[in-house]
């Protein structure tokens, strides 16, 4: 953990110099070489670090696009074709910030379930936690006004629809759509402010991410038994250990996203949105991006008014609901033990939480009618039933299997019985010792 | 100190709320200029009417002129929808409002009233779904009226929200026949 004391020693004069001046190199030194890890870390946990990667290649690709893009609703279609065709390797720019905008949604939605499995959110975590689930709001927003850049049909309606979601609310309802717009249908001004806020989010993304890895250094990191960190043996250094496996984590999941930008770079969008958007023609079938598809599927769900929240304000409220639920998780979960692998009901509804997820992100992507309607409707009542019900009642009933009394213990256990690992010099690191 | 610094409330306590009260204003008046700029801006707030040359239009038919960046839909309905409309009970209706620009704000959705006397022929109406704003497609769905793809509402032939999660009728702008072959909308 971070309140040990440093124990960086600058070895040249200019290093001395420094440290007393601006102590930036102990600061690397000490969050990133020296800083203790749980020595028992799974490949689940390389997903922070795959984050980092991939907010800091939308930024390079982003600021290079936009140097080629207009953001005009007679031209914006147009510049985005010219980059494909025209703007040297801008095709391969554009691929890589689209589909680095859905990897980025896979390594977050990974992130969030691992979290979710190991109980990551659990005090002292919960600051920690939340902030995360800013990060993942604002990556939301950046993603949808990303989408509607390009000006096509689907950018389009796409953004419609989404507005729409204001006017839901009673009474002020229209005049903030009509504020966000800044006029009374998507249009040019919508653009524009679009494209500037597009442009201002993952920079406040990357500030999230400063106090999200802060948070993560005051408290220091969970780890697969949920046991705290209780003496050095639990620990091993983040450099090289940590350093290499994130190394070893990005690079695979750099070989999918390269697949998907190489052979497959149209795959996660919309053959739609290479049509220009028409205000007056709402494609057959809208869709938003792939990551979106579970709360589209809620906010579908809700076709009954119940009291006085007509339909629409209750789906909008639904979908809401569902990410609010998130941010509440820390308080829902009453277990005393953080992991899954200890908690044998709560990992049974844990994996019935992330069918009920694909689930919904399927029916999202059904048209709205017959049964579809009926499944969605199910579907959103379990996602809701996990956090409310599964959560708080499992943390109560449950009987939990035996804890080891550290992390050391559970590693020296585990590998026990395999007998595969020899002692000595060509131990796995997390076994020696 | 004097003596009058240390009775309560100061002069100091005055300086603090005067100050405190300074800057709270100050912050919402720097702040408006920054919200009222997103509003709609003067060359979106101009577009606000336009005049319908409807003599082609023979029953069955409609056409959609594009007002305040919306579609709205002028159709001369056939005698059956016109029956159809009529033939509904008001009861059955999700939404029993009117939802006519033209008709105080609380009259009843009878076919009648989504139209304009003596013109019970003619829908003309904002042709936006009232759930999220796609633009339903005309003479389709379970009532012969308007189906939206998007998340599968339907409205029947006088633009009246049947089933599906959209909350309301279609709205029917301000309109009126300037001539017997001419709509001015707005």
């Amino acid at each position: 953990m971070s309140e040990g004391h440093s124990t960086y020693t600058p070895k040249t004069g200019l290093g001395r110099w420094f440290d007393a001046r601006m102590p930036l190199p102990r600061l690397v030194y000490d969050s990133f070489i020296a800083y203790p890890v749980p020595r028992n870390l799974n490949y689940a946990w390389t997903f922070g670090g795959i984050l980092a990667i991939m907010l800091v290649a939308q930024i390079l690709t982003g600021i290079v696009l936009a140097m080629h893009y207009t953001a005009d609703t007679n031209l914006a279609f147009g510049s985005v074709e010219k980059i494909m065709r025209d703007v040297n390797s801008g095709w391969l720019l554009r691929y890589m910030h689209s589909n680095g905008a859905s990897f980025f949604f896979v390594a977050v939605y990974i992130h969030i379930f691992r979290g979710l499995y190991y109980g990551s959110y659990k005090a002292p975590r919960e600051l920690l936690w939340i902030l995360g689930c800013i990060i993942y709001l604002l990556m939301m927003a950046t993603g949808f006004m990303g989408y509607v850049l390009p000006w096509g049909q689907m950018s389009f309606w796409g953004a419609t629809v989404i507005t729409g979601f204001f006017s839901a609310i009673p009474l002020v309802g229209d005049w903030i759509q009509q504020l966000l717009l800044g006029g009374f249908a998507v249009d040019n001004p919508t653009l524009n402010r679009f494209f500037a806020l597009h442009y201002l989010l993952p920079f406040m993304i990357a500030g999230v991410v400063v106090l999200h890895v802060w948070a993560l250094h005051v408290v220091g990191q969970s780890n697969p038994t949920g046991i705290e960190v209780k003496s050095k043996t639990d620990t091993v250094a983040f450099t090289p250990y940590a350093t290499i496996k994130d190394a070893f984590g990005m690079i695979v999941f750099l070989f999918f996203f390269a697949y998907f930008v190489f052979y497959l770079p149209n795959y996660l969008g919309h053959p739609d949105n290479y049509i220009v958007a028409n205000p007056l023609k709402t494609p057959a079938h809208i869709v938003p991006e792939w990551y979106f598809l579970p709360f589209y599927a809620i906010l579908r769900a809700i076709t009954f008014n119940v009291g006085p929240i007509n339909s629409k304000l209750g789906g909008v409220l639904c979908m809401f609901g569902a990410i609010v639920m998130l941010f509440l998780v820390p308080w829902l979960d009453t277990s005393k033990v953080r992991s899954a692998v200890y908690r044998p009901w709560y990992k049974l509804f844990f994996w019935l939480f992330v069918a009920d997820a694909i689930l919904l992100g399927w029916l999202g992507s059904q048209p709205a009618e017959g049964s579809y309607v009926f499944m969605a409707q199910m579907a959103t009542l379990v996602y809701f039933a996990f956090f409310l019900v599964a959560l708080p009642v499992l943390g109560l009933i449950e009987t939990p299997r035996r804890l080891p009394n550290s992390i050391t213990e559970a590693v020296l256990e585990k590998n026990k019985g395999g007998g595969g690992h020899p002692s000595g010099a060509t131990a796995a690191p997390e076994t020696k010792g | 100190m004097s003596a009058t610094d240390t009775q309560d409330p100061n002069r100091r306590d005055f300086l603090y709320v005067a100050t405190g009260m300074a800057a709270v204003v100050g912050a919402g008046a720097f702040a408006w200029p920054f919200i009222d700029q997103m509003r709609p801006d003067a060359s979106t707030l101009a577009l606000a009417s336009v005049e319908v040359d409807v003599a082609s239009l023979t029953p069955g038919m409609s056409l959609i002129v594009k007002w305040r960046g919306k579609p709205v839909v002028v159709r001369n309905r056939t005698e059956q929808e016109m029956k159809d409309g009529e033939a509904v009970n008001l009861a059955d209706l999700k939404d029993p409002i009117a939802r006519n620009a033209n008709l105080p704000s609380d009259a009843p959705a009878t076919d009648a009233n989504r139209t304009t006397p003596g013109k019970e022929a003619w829908m003309v109406m904002v042709q936006v779904c009232t759930h999220l704003g796609c633009i339903p497609l005309g003479q389709e769905g379970d009532f012969g009226g308007w189906f939206c793809p998007c998340h599968g509402s339907q409205y029947d032939t006088a633009g009246r929200i049947r089933k599906g999660p959209a909350p309301e009728n279609m709205a029917v702008p301000v309109f009126k026949f300037i001539s017997d072959t001419k709509i001015l909308i707005g």
